[in-house]
């Protein structure tokens, strides 16, 4: 009986959670539960999330992606750079930011399996590297149509219309204007990842190397491989997420995107306790982001404090921790 | 038989719905090593968690030299004088830390301990316990670079410091060499003198019958049998272990077919004898010889992970020249490799996907899994090599030891290759899952050539048709599995000399 509670509690513990959230929030909050407020918590979860489902993959080979917020506002300052002085076209913009993003975790990858850093510190190091290297061609200044360059000139270039479009667009669905243009890129990488990750060959021998890396090279799984792969999906995912950012912006922020990374991992480890998985899952990941999100936004109608919000958001990641390691330990750890 | 320093009654045990220990009564006395028999899944592994306060029993009574015994975690129980040194010796040691200060970590732990070490006092300290336990190495040497023998003795020796009543030992030998071992029961029998009370668990018949005082046997969660007449029935020991008759295997013996895989002067390191070997189709060729003799470097010069120092390897009369286990499997050569939980066991995976990992492009179409056509696989290669298991889709840290050992070994057989290699295919497996993997591996033979690289004579005797034994890099002798001289197998394995043949064959420890 006890066993099967535990069971139960931890498969579907969580998401009991959630939907006990979404009531209260419903019951306590007038407005919560209608179509433009469900948007706005998307909204306010697509661009961590994607990046979430991003680190998610390089979890998965039991890695690590710290670079990801820098990643993020790198691709920020470059689609901003590209279209704003150099003047290109909005797909220019895109592909050099997708290209910076895979670039990067490439070199991520080849640190880590080629140069045998730890994937931690490896990271961490590209993190700084991209923070500073994202500031030198702007002399650290934000960017926007008209600021004056370092030659005296002034900046001519604008964000196109069709790149605005990426991040600003709404879809018609029952309400008009009412699903974000990122809400649906959110939802096509997440189901793309959970396809790539939980049925596809590559997504299991991944998981594989993340469960017993000497067992899966001595299978003939090409190891070095997809671990690069990871980090460029993380790289790619993260490269999406700030290009989305920019649009919706509108302007080369440099201040923006400080909260992505620690938002978007805790999204991927709240994960973790998702249906009992205990470990890395895209499914897990995209509902940890939809919890957070919920949780702000009922508090926020709530009027509660917006500086109580990363208070609440490390007190469910502690949770979450807590109930995949110790619930599932208590589970699994009953053999012999 | 003297006054019992830890007495157990009745104890039980049970996880979930599994009843692991049903009613245990144990004794063990001081100056006594009573040695734990018991197949895989018997219950010993949880039996001696019980004792060192790792898990909690459900019923039943501990007693500690007359008082009431129930340790609420390890610590406690070792402050009690229950001490347990562990299979993985790495528990027992700190790598990064110097011998001394690994005789003394339980000081320097021990509450109300200085804060500030005293750096003289201590390795004096720690020259004496190493003395008073016949420790030899230098005390200033980092435990990482010491020989797994070593480190295992400075496991027992720190134990010691705590002048114990009861010592667990768990399969402490599983990893050591002949003249390790030998060292290890020198000090064994320190102890002894010392009137610890030991409990020794293992599989092994040769160490048993150096060591042992006593017998104790289980079987399904219960004892089976209690051996301490002298001279100690061992083949009653394990006949109550297995409860049943244990029965030699008659081969069939085969010659083999066409040479399939063929080693030329194959050179494993620079400087030594090159080795030459022929295997044929059909033919299973048992690979024996001690630590160190080359049989895993051979392996894995077969298998990619490393590059010969000169020579050829020839598969159906091609070059053979992998450049990486990848290679080498899409190259018809597949290896089971030894140490199974560090190097072939995925523990987040069910069955069907461990059995299955090395071959997954062949269950999926474009990129996607095939999910039916993996199961029916896995079933069918359950029921040939019976695995017992409630479902081909349970968590692979459901099974016993010897179960998962044969996912291992059906890994490789579903498909068909020309070069298998098994690298120690029967290491902790119990000896009915030891018979029903020999049995497969034997039937599935024809049509690939078969190398089983294996320590103990005996498993050798089991499985193989032609035993090759090798030495110090190379091949030193053949024998057909047939009327074997075992006094010139034994001399062949040890490099020379017959050592004294009443011995002979299982109480030649090897690696």
């Amino acid at each position: 009986m006890n066993d099967r509670l535990l069971h139960f509690a931890t498969r579907y513990g969580f998401l009991m959670l959630l939907a006990g959230l979404v009531i209260y929030f419903s019951v306590m909050a007038p407005g919560f539960s209608s179509a433009r407020s469900a948007a706005f918590i998307l909204q306010s979860v697509a661009i961590t999330g994607i990046l979430a489902l991003g680190v998610t993959c390089t979890l998965v080979v039991d890695g690590f992606d710290l670079s990801i917020g820098a990643v993020a506002t790198s691709a920020l300052m470059l689609s901003a750079y590209s279209m704003v002085i150099l003047e290109h076209p909005a797909i220019m913009a895109v592909i050099l930011c997708l290209m910076m993003g895979a670039f990067v975790g490439l070199i991520n990858g080849i640190l880590i399996v080629k140069f045998r850093v730890p994937d931690l510190l490896a990271t961490l190091g590209m993190m700084f590297l991209l923070i500073g290297l994202q500031r030198i061609p702007t002399q650290g200044n934000s960017i926007a149509t008209g600021m004056a360059l370092a030659d005296g000139a002034v900046a001519e270039g604008t964000f196109s219309a069709g790149f605005l479009w990426l991040g600003r667009h709404r879809f018609d669905l029952f309400v008009d204007r009412l699903v974000p243009m990122p809400v649906v890129i959110f939802l096509v990488i997440a189901a793309l990842i959970w396809l790539f990750l939980s049925v596809t060959r590559h997504g299991r021998l991944m998981y594989a190397i993340g469960s017993n890396e000497r067992a899966a090279t001595l299978v003939g799984t090409p190891v070095s491989t997809y671990k690069v792969v990871a980090y460029m999906i993380s790289g790619v995912t993260a490269s999406i997420g700030g290009i989305l950012l920019a649009a919706r912006l509108g302007r080369g922020d440099i201040a923006s995107g400080n909260n992505l990374l620690l938002d978007s991992v805790a999204a991927a480890l709240i994960g973790f306790a998702v249906l009992g998985a205990a470990r890395p899952n895209a499914f897990g990941t995209a509902m940890g982001a939809l919890f957070v999100g919920i949780l702000l936004q009922g508090m926020t109608m709530l009027n509660a404090p917006y500086y109580t919000q990363d208070f609440v958001k490390g007190a469910v990641l502690v949770a979450a921790l807590v109930f995949t390691f110790y619930l599932s330990s208590r589970r699994t750890g009953a053999g012999h | 038989m003297q006054e019992p320093v830890l007495h157990i009654s009745g104890l039980e045990k049970s996880f979930g719905r599994n009843d692991v220990l049903r009613g245990i009564d144990l004794s063990l006395a001081s100056g006594c090593v009573t040695v734990l028999m018991g197949a895989n899944g018997a219950g010993k592994s949880t039996l001696v968690k019980v004792i060192c306060g790792h898990h909690h029993a459900d019923a039943g009574l501990m007693a500690l030299a007359g008082k009431t015994y129930t340790p609420h975690d390890a610590a406690d129980a070792l402050t009690q004088g229950v001490v347990t040194v562990h299979q993985s010796i790495d528990d027992g040691v700190i790598p990064a830390l110097d011998v001394a200060n690994n005789l003394m970590l339980d000081k320097l732990a021990a509450p109300g301990a200085a804060t500030i070490v005293h750096n003289k006092a201590l390795y004096a300290e720690a020259k004496d316990i190493a003395a008073s336990m016949g420790i030899t190495v230098n005390l200033r040497s980092q435990v990482s670079d010491l020989s797994v023998a070593d480190r295992q003795m400075i496991a027992i020796a720190r134990a010691m410091a705590r002048a114990p009543k009861v010592l667990i030992l768990d399969e402490p030998t599983s990893s050591l060499s002949a003249a390790e071992a030998d060292r290890l029961f020198a000090l064994i029998d320190r102890l002894r003198n010392r009137d610890v009370a030991i409990l020794y668990i293992s599989h092994r018949m040769s160490d048993i019958r150096k060591i042992a005082d006593r017998i104790v046997c289980m079987r399904d969660g219960a004892i089976s049998g209690e051996f301490a007449d002298k001279p100690l029935d061992y083949e009653g020991a394990v006949n109550a272990m297995l409860g049943r008759q244990m029965s030699d295997v008659d081969l069939s013996l085969q010659q083999g077919q066409a040479a399939v895989f063929q080693l030329q002067g194959l050179t494993l390191w620079p400087g030594s004898e090159p080795v030459d070997l022929t295997a044929k189709d059909g033919e299973v060729v048992a690979l024996v010889g001690l630590l160190g003799s080359g049989k895993s470097r051979l392996a894995e010069i077969v298998f990619g992970l490393k590059p010969a120092a000169a020579g050829t390897m020839l598969i159906d009369g091609a070059v053979y020249q992998p450049s990486s286990a990848r290679d080498a499997v899409s190259k018809g050569v597949f290896l089971s490799p030894k140490d199974r939980s560090t190097n072939a066991v995925v523990p987040d995976f069910d069955i069907t996907n461990n059995m299955l990992l090395p071959f997954l492009s062949r269950f999926s179409s474009a990129w996607m899994l095939r999910a039916s056509r993996q199961r029916a696989r896995a079933q069918s290669m359950i029921d040939q090599v019976g695995i017992v298991c409630q479902d081909a889709g349970d968590g692979i840290s459901t099974l016993s030891g010897g179960n998962q050992q044969k996912v291992m070994i059906a890994r490789w057989l579903v498909e068909p290759c020309r070069v298998l290699l098994l690298d120690e295919p029967f290491q902790g497996v119990d000896i009915g899952a030891r018979r029903d993997i020999g049995r497969h591996i034997r039937e599935t033979a024809p049509g690939r050539a078969t190398l089983v690289l294996v320590a103990e004579i005996d498993e050798a005797l089991e499985i193989a048709d032609r035993i090759v034994v090798m030495s110090e890099g190379t091949v030193t002798g053949e024998h057909r599995n047939q009327d074997i001289d075992m006094a010139a197998l034994v001399a062949d394995i040890s490099g020379g000399e017959s050592p004294s043949m009443q011995d002979a064959p299982s109480e030649i420890r090897m690696q």
